[in-house]
C-alpha cells in the first residue's frame, strides 16, 4: 500500500490532463495531451534523433562535471588540509562564488562562440563551487580526536588521509556532489537553450520554431528524467560507501 | 602447523625481554606560554607496575601522559622509557576517555589500526581476532562500531591498544564516560589483562576509588608537582567497599580537598 500511495497523485494529475485535452478544456498549442507527448517521444526515439541529442547533452554534462568537480574536489581538499593554501585562495574563491555563473553567458559566447567549450566551461564553473565548498567543509569537520588517535597510533600522513580524513569528509562531499549534479543539468539546459546546434535544449528550441509543443514538453521531461537518473546514481553511491553510518544503513 | 610454530617463536623473541617498560623522569617541567604546567617531576616507575595519577582538573596529569606517550617533549628535564630517551612511540599505546573508533571501519579493522603495516593481512586479522577475544568480544569483528554499546566500544579500544603488545599502556580516564556497572566490569577486565600481559600501566583519573581499585601505587598531582605518593598494598582481586581501601581513599581525598 505504501508503495502505491505516492503514485496516486501523479497518476490522477496525468488522467485529468489527458481528459482535459480530450474534451478541449486545454488547447493543444498550449499543452498537448500526454498521449501526444508520448507519441512525439516515440517518434523521436525511432528516428534516432532523441538518442543522438541525449548523447551530446550527457557528454557535455559529464565532461563539464568532471572538470569542475575535479578541480573543486582537489582545491577543497587542499584548502581543508593546509591553512596556507586556504588563506591564499579561499577569500578569492568566495568572492567569485557570488557571481551567478549564468551571468557570464554573454562573455562566454564572446570567448568561445557557441561551440562545445562554452557549454563545458559553464557547467564546470557551476559545478565547481558546491563541490569545493562541501569538500572543504567536510575535511575541516573531521573529528580532531580521531586525528590525534591516528597520530598516537603511528599512522603515516598518507594513512591518516586515506583512513581518517577522506572517509570523515565523505558525507559532506556527497552533499556537494548531489547539489553539483543539480547545477550541472540546470546550467546545461540554459546553455543549450540559448546557444547550441545540438543537444536536448536545441531539440526543444528547434521544435518551438515549428510550434511542435509536444516535442518541447517531451524535451522538458527528458531533462527531468536525466536529472533524476543522476541523483539516483549519486544516492546509490552514497548508500554503498556510507554503509557504516546508521543514517544511511536503513534508507 | 609450521606457520604457527614459527609465529610463536617470533612472538617469544619479541617478548624475550621484560614485558613491561621501566620509566624514569628527572626534573621534568613543561611550560605552555607563561604557564608552567609541570614544575619539576622526579619519578621512577618499575617495569610492570600499575600506577594511577589522580588530581584535580588542570593539575597537569594529562600533560604528563602526553609526555609519556611521546606525543610531546618536556621543556626541561628528561623522560626515559624502556631505556630510551626518545622514539619509544611504538611500544606505548594510549587509551582515551572516548573510544575514538573509526566509525567507517568494521570492529576488526579498528583493532588492526593498532598494528603496524609490516604484518601480512592474514596475520593482522588473526591478531585482531585474538585481541578481541581477550576483551570478551570474540566474533564481533565484522560489526560496525555504531551498533555497539558504550562499554563494548571501549572494549574495542582496549583491544586496539593491546593488539601490538605494548610495554606501556597509558589510560586517560578511559572509564570516565561509562555507567557504574559497566565501569566495574571494565575495571576487572583491565586488571586481568594487565596481570596476564605484564605491561606497565599508567592511568590518569579523577575518580579516587577507581585508582584504589586498580593501582599498585597512586600519585597525587597538585599544581604540577607530586604531592602524595602512596603504595596500595591490597590483595587482588580487590572487592569494592573493602574497609582498608576506603582508608586509603579517605587519605587521598583529604589531601585533595585540603581537609
Amino acid at each position: 500500500m505504501n508503495r502505491i500511495l505516492p503514485w496516486l497523485v501523479p497518476v490522477l494529475v496525468l488522467l485529468a490532463w489527458q481528459a482535459g485535452s480530450q474534451f478541449g478544456l486545454i488547447e493543444a498549442n498550449v499543452l498537448p495531451a500526454p498521449s501526444a507527448v508520448a507519441a512525439a517521444g516515440w517518434h523521436l526515439a525511432r528516428s534516432g534523433e532523441l538518442w543522438t541529442n541525449i548523447e551530446v547533452s550527457a557528454a557535455r554534462a559529464l565532461v563539464g562535471f568532471a572538470i569542475g568537480g575535479g578541480i573543486g574536489f582537489v582545491l577543497g581538499m587542499t584548502n581543508g588540509l593546509s591553512s596556507i593554501s586556504d588563506t591564499l585562495t579561499d577569500s578569492t574563491l568566495q568572492m567569485l562564488r557570488n557571481i551567478p555563473h549564468l551571468a557570464l553567458i554573454p562573455l562566454v559566447i564572446l570567448w568561445f562562440g557557441i561551440d562545445e567549450e562554452a557549454k563545458i566551461f559553464l557547467v564546470a564553473l557551476g559545478v565547481f563551487f558546491p563541490i569545493y565548498v562541501n569538500t572543504q567543509h567536510g575535511v575541516r569537520s573531521v573529528d580532531p580526536h580521531l586525528l590525534e588517535m591516528g597520530r598516537a597510533y603511528g599512522m603515516s600522513e598518507a594513512a591518516l588521509f586515506l583512513r581518517v580524513v577522506l572517509p570523515g569528509a565523505l558525507p559532506a562531499i556527497f552533499v556537494g556532489l548531489r547539489y553539483g549534479l543539480g547545477i550541472m543539468w540546470l546550467t546545461l539546459i540554459v546553455a543549450e537553450t540559448i546557444s547550441a546546434s545540438s543537444g536536448i535544449g536545441y531539440m526543444a528550441m528547434n521544435a518551438r520554431e515549428f510550434m511542435q509543443v509536444d516535442v518541447v514538453v517531451f524535451s522538458i521531461l527528458v531533462y527531468a528524467a536525466l536529472g533524476k537518473l543522476a541523483d539516483s546514481v549519486a544516492r546509490l553511491l552514497e548508500r554503498t560507501t556510507l554503509r557504516w553510518n546508521p543514517v544511511y544503513a536503513k534508507a | 602447523m609450521t606457520v604457527n610454530v614459527l609465529e610463536r617463536a617470533a612472538d617469544a623473541v619479541t617478548h624475550a625481554s621484560s614485558p613491561g617498560a621501566a620509566i624514569t623522569l628527572r626534573g621534568v617541567t613543561k611550560t605552555f606560554g607563561t604557564h608552567r604546567v609541570l614544575q619539576g617531576i622526579d619519578l621512577t616507575v618499575e617495569a610492570g607496575a600499575f600506577v594511577a595519577i589522580v588530581g584535580r582538573s588542570g593539575c597537569g596529569k594529562s600533560t604528563l601522559l602526553r609526555l609519556l606517550s611521546d606525543l610531546d617533549q618536556p621543556s626541561t628535564g628528561n623522560v626515559v622509557v624502556d631505556q630510551r630517551t626518545k622514539g619509544w612511540r611504538d611500544i606505548v599505546r594510549l587509551m582515551f576517555q572516548e573510544p575514538r573508533l573509526l566509525p567507517w571501519q568494521r570492529v576488526a579493522h579498528n583493532v588492526e589500526v593498532g598494528l603496524s603495516r609490516a604484518h601480512t593481512m592474514r596475520d593482522r586479522r588473526r591478531q585482531a581476532e585474538d585481541a578481541l577475544a581477550q576483551v570478551g568480544l570474540d566474533g564481533r569483528g565484522h560489526h560496525w562500531p555504531a551498533v555497539l554499546s558504550g562499554g563494548q566500544k571501549q572494549r574495542v579500544a582496549l583491544a586496539r591498544a593491546l593488539v601490538s603488545h605494548p610495554k606501556l599502556l597509558l589510560l586517560d580516564e578511559p572509564l570516565g564516560a561509562l555507567d557504574a556497572l559497566t565501569r566495574i566490569e571494565m575495571q576487572d577486565l583491565v586488571t586481568n589483562v594487565w596481570q596476564d600481559k605484564g605491561f606497565t600501566a599508567i592511568m590518569v583519573t579523577h575518580d579516587v576509588s577507581e585508582a584504589v581499585a586498580l593501582a599498585d601505587r597512586i600519585l597525587l598531582l597538585e599544581d604540577g608537582k607530586v604531592a602524595l605518593d602512596i603504595d596500595v598494598d591490597l590483595p587482588r582481586p580487590r572487592r569494592h567497599g573493602d574497609p582498608s581501601a576506603a582508608r586509603i581513599e579517605g587519605r587521598i581525598l583529604d589531601q585533595l580537598l585540603r581537609r
